[in-house]
């Protein structure tokens, strides 16, 4: 949070007077949009640590009084809290891993010519597009389903019988659906990749007798780099915040085996009305997001920045 | 536990991309295409199938096994539209469009000023607009609840205008960049040279290159709008709920019967479903930040 909040604050004061005026004629246009977003985005950070600091109830009106960090302690003591975060961790890299793969995986069926080309992407494109609320009833109605789902029937010559998997692999289960959801997304990024490859470099290639393996490591998956990055940390970003399909599979459970932070915090807070210990949590999560994300944003930049050139 | 057991299908799904491509010189590219469309149609009949149990009774759409061959009704969609899906449906266009041009009204103005006429530490800006996607919206949750509950704007449609402003306006903001970068910058001069008025050189230069990325943006900014559920279910009650709102209240007023379940998801889905398959190439677009033109 500090990262972020200081870094608007030193943009505008730091001109020199001299171009000053000029200076504030060319950032106008993006004054609005700079502090729409330092408003809504950031205040409500800065109001999540004030109420991190209280014991807060939302049942007991007038509770709320300033208790220090006792709420940290709470966080860091509170072993649900440890798994969640274990859990989070697990399912924002396994779908972010598993549908780069796939992802990319299918661009490279789709990078050819061929009759229904067009059609078939626009198939594999669908589940990213499809309500994230629906596609998890989906997956937990007709998909999962222990007895009339279709998973099952289509195991079923394998011996698998009437597995509940939602119960059994709830945590594998939500992860399984939001794979199907972003592996499309994946997919678009690494084809977008793939399509603006130069062709002469390739032809180059296949003159000198390489063959296609060796081209696809040493000419393609180079010039795909900054397109996987791109895709991981958008993903990563996207997912980490997964809640939806928690929500509506598992509901977190069985206990909080397959809760992540997102709903964990929205149990604490809307279900158990604990405002300031929900709080808490949530500064913690956004320093750890911090540490993250700023080895993610130096590489969102460093892909950026060849671009430039 | 969970790791190994996915991790498995991931490495199938790449040593059968690979090795086909190996030998393809061989095989031929038939086999690849005709995996290519296996791929295609299994990633695609959770949703045919969804889309058919809708058309189903609800004995044909709980028998074992799954049956294909029915007589289609559209007696589940009445159900639908008899429990009130319809404000639901308004709430969600109104947050959609209202939300998408507001992002786009505070999202090319910045993009404009941080591509075309960079100020210093541009990059700084855009470091920042991203890094606010960074950080959890359950950590805000609590204090926007808050706030939203005192100024007595709870349930109402506005409070979703606002936040899924804020939530694309970063995404945004680095699209439209990406296509105001490819704005010919001499041509921009040469228009100024002529005295052509800043309008004038926007309308004929600016405005040309970069109307396709206005047409992704909004795409993407109405695909994550529509489908957002988060901020929803947690700010609106009965009046400002949108239809994913809907769907899961459908389910507890209604209990699990797979095809009402199924024309509800459908109905939810289907508005950005069709608007994403129309405007595909703008999806690659915008997805690729301008990448692929």
């Amino acid at each position: 949070m500090t990262v972020t909040e200081q870094r608007p604050a030193e943009i505008v004061p730091r001109q020199p007077a001299s171009a000053g005026r000029e200076g504030w004629i060319r950032r106008a246009p993006l004054l609005p949009a700079l502090i729409f977003t330092i408003i809504v985005t950031q205040l409500p950070f800065l109001f999540t640590i004030y109420y991190s600091l209280q014991s807060w109830n939302l049942v007991r009106p007038g509770s709320a009084q300033f208790v220090g960090l006792d709420n940290y302690v709470k966080v860091f003591t509170d072993s649900q809290f440890r798994g969640v975060a274990v859990n989070t961790v697990v399912l924002t890299a396994g779908a972010v891993l598993i549908s780069m793969v796939l992802g990319l995986a299918f661009a490279l069926l789709l990078d050819r010519q061929f009759r229904g080309r067009g059609f078939v992407r626009t198939l594999l494109i669908t589940p990213f597009l499809i309500t994230p609320v629906a596609a998890a009833l989906l997956w937990k109605t007709v998909l999962f389903d222990p007895t009339y789902g279709l998973i099952n029937f289509v195991l079923s010559p394998f011996g698998a019988g009437q597995t509940d998997w939602i119960s059994a692999f709830p945590l594998t289960s939500v992860m399984v659906a939001l794979v199907w959801q972003w592996t499309p997304f994946m997919m678009l990024l690494t084809l977008a990749g793939l399509q603006s490859q130069p062709h002469d470099v390739l032809e180059a290639a296949r003159v000198d007798g390489a063959g296609s393996f060796a081209i696809f490591r040493e000419v393609t998956l180079p010039h795909l780099r900054r397109f996987i990055e791109l895709g991981i940390v958008l993903g990563a970003i996207y997912l980490v915040n997964t809640f939806d399909a928690i929500y509506m599979m598992t509901q977190g459970g069985p206990g909080t085996a397959s809760a992540n932070l997102p709903f964990y915090i929205y149990q604490r807070a809307f279900l158990g009305f604990d405002i300031g210990q929900s709080a808490a949590m949530g500064v913690v999560v956004v320093i750890a997001t911090i540490i993250v994300s700023t080895f993610a944003l130096r590489l969102i930049f460093r892909s950026f920045q060849t671009e430039e050139g | 536990m969970a790791a190994p057991t996915t991790e498995r299908p991931a490495s199938t799904g790449d040593t059968r991309e690979l090795a086909p491509a190996r030998r393809g010189n061989r095989a031929g590219p038939a086999l690849l295409t005709v995996l290519t469309w296996i791929v295609g149609i299994g990633f695609f009949f959770p949703i045919l199938w969804m889309v058919l149990t809708a058309f189903k009774k609800e004995a044909d759409a709980y028998t074992s096994p799954p049956s294909l061959f029915f007589t289609p009704t559209l007696e589940q969609f009445e159900t639908v539209f008899s429990s009130g899906i319809g404000p639901y449906l308004l709430n969600s266009l109104f947050a959609t469009v209202m939300s998408t041009v507001f992002v786009l009204l505070l999202a090319v103005p910045a993009a404009y000023a941080v591509s075309l006429r960079p100020v210093k530490k541009t990059q700084d800006v855009l470091f920042f607009f991203i890094s606010t996607k960074m950080l959890p919206v359950v950590a805000a949750i609590v204090p926007i609840y808050v706030v939203v509950n005192n100024i007595g704007m709870l349930d109402n449609i506005w409070t979703l205008v606002v936040l899924y402003t804020a939530m694309n306006l970063p995404i945004a903001v680095w699209m439209m960049r990406s296509f105001f970068q490819e704005v010919p910058k001499e041509l921009l001069e040469a228009a100024s040279m002529d005295g052509a008025s800043l309008w004038r050189s926007m309308r004929e230069v600016v405005l040309p290159v970069v109307s396709p990325g206005i047409a992704a943006t909004s795409l993407i900014c109405v695909i994550f709008a529509w489908n957002e559920f988060f901020f929803a279910v947690n700010l609106t009650a009965a009046t400002a709920a949108t239809v994913p709102v809907f769907l899961v209240g459908f389910i507890t007023s209604e209990g699990l019967y797979f095809a009402k379940l199924c024309a509800a998801a459908t109905m939810c889905a289907l508005p950005v479903v069709v608007a994403g398959w129309i405007a595909q190439n703008k999806l690659v677009q915008g997805l690729s930040f301008g990448a692929v033109k």
